[in-house]
């Protein structure tokens, strides 16, 4: 298992240099100096104003000269400092991190829980016309995209009918969850429609073998086959299909955190793409591929722990 | 080169050769026994083929968009606008659906004419203007899978097909690209291409043939190792022969459902763009912008509704047709399954 892990982790090094090369190609070698100048100082700014700003932060520098010292600070962990604020990104992001958190891991939950739920209870009633109304419903949910529910629930639950509070976030113990509660309810529908006709999808085929007939045919009750044998042979799909939407979060929560203005690390990247701010853009490339590298090997090791057939080596 | 693209022949011509290449893909697959046996069950799909046709008129109404007629003042106008002209009066700014007066003005002022879905902060009546709209998901749906679907069935075919070397490489790029979060890797594009359409265009090709690709190589993988595929080598026929003749027409209908799919998923993601401040060019009657344009009028007092509301319906509508669409070529293809 740990040479599984420590070999995977070698694996993992080549792609991170392409996805540093890739980057720095993007952000520094096909875009000007002046034009990377102008978009974090105002397409305004005087020509000394700009001169400064690219000696101080070595963009006139020869390109392999800058690629050297970006690889160096993306090796030490020291993503440098945000022109626009001047604070050490690292920090600000380790900042971030907790609202971020707050909303992201429950969201997540709840709508994978609600999804499983979902397509369990499509799986019992199948191909009924409850069945596929429920599936059209969840075509339906697929096809809004995360920026309607957002601005709709927004303006319908916060702003007319004072339900919520539409803007902001404060760390008040209980009350906190006032903040929460909207952010988490659409992150956890916006995947709910895709999840739950994936799941089905995977018990569907589950329902279809032999073991499931056996299970039947001995007596056992038709919600202990869907609980225990159905549930647990379709976890590797499930497994699979779940993990992999986890660097897809970043996505969802840059939307509703700059919406409903929480302070977490999808706002400050959307500011930072908004300003030109781009340390703090290219360290958040560098942290997703570093979260979606983990969940590849993650979804690998649940393998080994949902099904014991397969061995890592 | 934008004065180019932008004159109204060239736009013809590439809207005509477009579509053009849709037919010939499918006039090819219709020699295919199993697109003739997949047919024959999608047509006795009624969900299927209803979503069909709307995905047509869709596709109609962009193309009656894109298409576009001198106006004799040496600029160019659409056939929605020539259908229009003269019919449809502009107001001063916004008006309510059906209304009679504008919106909000101090001394009650008449409309110069009624409007079912209402008008807009320039006084544009809002039907029009999400007609406009479908022009502009079938410009980015169409240009960018002009560029990925080649690109990753392609990719995808020789992988599966050569494996060893060829293989790993297109593997290591495919992961590194995915690695990266889409999103971001659409903005850095943007931002070193500029705005517009073609550029949006681009990004998303570049970004979004990896996952067409990978399904390509599994599927390729399998196929390969079918006696078909070794009957033909045995003949002694040439890679390239064995991929175009042989591979390829057994895995277009996986091609061509992962493009409706992708046409959806670019749908989507033009309205995410908007939001973001890299999307379609401000002016481009688009409804990545209406809906991010409804973002501020609906916290004005009166609300301004119609304008999200009708751009959000007219998206939702072409998604979810899209979405069933491909659905039911799935079963069509392959009714084993599902």
């Amino acid at each position: 298992m740990l040479s599984y892990i420590l070999r995977r982790l070698l694996y993992a090094v080549p792609i991170l240099l392409g996805v540093l090369v890739i980057t720095f190609v993007l952000f520094r070698g096909l875009q000007k100096p002046d034009t990377i100048a102008k978009l974090a100082l105002g397409q305004k700014a005087p020509t000394h104003a700009l001169a400064a700003f690219k000696a101080k932060h070595h963009l006139d520098r020869p390109l392999p000269e800058q690629f050297g010292l970006y690889l160096k600070g993306v090796a030490t962990l020291d993503f440098g400092e945000s022109w626009k604020t001047g604070r050490s990104i690292s920090e600000t992001f380790i900042a971030g991190l907790a609202p971020t958190l707050l909303i992201t891991v429950p969201g997540f939950i709840c709508g994978i829980i609600a999804a499983l739920g979902l397509a369990l209870y499509q799986v019992f009633v199948r191909h009924s016309r409850v069945d596929r109304a429920m599936t059209l419903v969840c075509v339906g949910l697929m096809s809004v995209p995360t920026i309607v529910y957002i601005i709709v629930c927004q303006a319908i639950l916060a702003l007319q009918f004072n339900y919520f509070p539409a803007f902001g976030f404060e760390f008040r113990g209980l009350e906190t969850a006032k903040f929460l509660i909207l952010p988490v309810g659409i992150l956890a529908v916006v995947n709910l429609g895709y999840d739950g006709r994936m799941f089905r999808a995977v018990f569907l085929e589950e329902i279809a073998q032999d073991y499931v007939r056996t299970a039947l045919a001995k007596g056992v009750g038709n919600m202990q086959v869907l609980t225990r044998h159905v549930m647990k042979n379709g976890l590797i799909a499930i497994i699979t299909l779940t993990v992999g939407q986890l660097p897809a979060l970043i996505m969802g929560s840059l939307l509703i955190e700059s919406f409903f203005g929480i302070p977490g690390l999808g706002n400050q990247l959307f500011l930072a793409i908004q300003q030109g701010d781009q340390p703090v853009v290219m360290a958040c490339v560098f942290l997703g591929a570093l979260l979606y590298l983990f969940a590849l090997m993650l979804t690998d090791v649940l393998y080994a722990f949902a099904d014991p057939r397969i061995r890592l080596s | 080169m934008g004065d180019f693209f932008n004159h109204w022949l060239t736009r013809n011509c590439i809207t005509l050769f477009g579509f053009a290449l849709l037919g010939w893909v499918l006039w090819n697959g219709s020699h295919h026994e199993r697109w003739q046996r997949a047919w024959q069950r999608f047509r006795a799909d009624r969900a299927g083929m209803i979503s069909l046709v709307i995905v047509g008129m869709y596709l109609f109404i962009g193309a009656l968009e894109v298409i576009r007629v001198p106006d004799g003042k040496g600029g160019n106008r659409s056939l929605v606008d020539v259908a229009f002209a003269g019919r449809i009066p502009s107001e001063k700014t916004y008006s309510a659906p059906m209304a009679t007066q504008l919106l909000s003005s101090v001394t009650p002022t008449p409309l110069a004419g009624r409007h079912l879905f209402g008008t807009d902060a320039l006084g544009k009546d809002v039907l029009v203007e999400t007609l406009k709209g479908c022009s502009t998901a079938l410009i980015i749906g169409g240009l960018t899978s002009a560029i990925y679907i080649p690109l990753g069935t392609l990719a995808g075919l020789m992988a599966g097909y050569f494996r060893r070397r060829v293989d790993d490489v297109i593997q290591y790029i495919y992961s590194t690209l995915a690695a990266i979060p889409q999103i971001l890797l659409l903005i850095a594009i943007i931002m070193v291409l500029d705005k517009g359409l073609g550029q949006m265009a681009v990004a998303l090709g570049v970004t979004g043939w990896v996952g067409l690709c990978r399904l390509i190589r599994g599927e390729t993988m399998r196929q390969s190792e079918r006696t078909y595929v070794m009957a033909a080598r045995a003949l002694g026929q040439s890679h390239w022969q064995i991929i175009s003749r042989h591979l390829l027409p057994n895995v277009m209908h996986l091609v061509i459902i992962n493009a409706v799919l992708g046409f959806s998923g670019v749908v989507l993601a033009e309205a995410t763009l908007g939001y973001l401040g890299v999307g379609s060019p401000v002016g481009t009657p688009s409804w990545g912008n209406m809906i991010d344009g409804g973002r501020s009028e609906l916290s004005r007092d009166p609300l301004v509704w119609w304008n999200l509301a009708a751009a959000a319906a007219a998206l939702f509508v072409l998604v979810l047709s899209l979405n069933l669409l491909a659905d039911s070529l799935r079963r069509a293809f392959d009714p084993k399954r599902s």
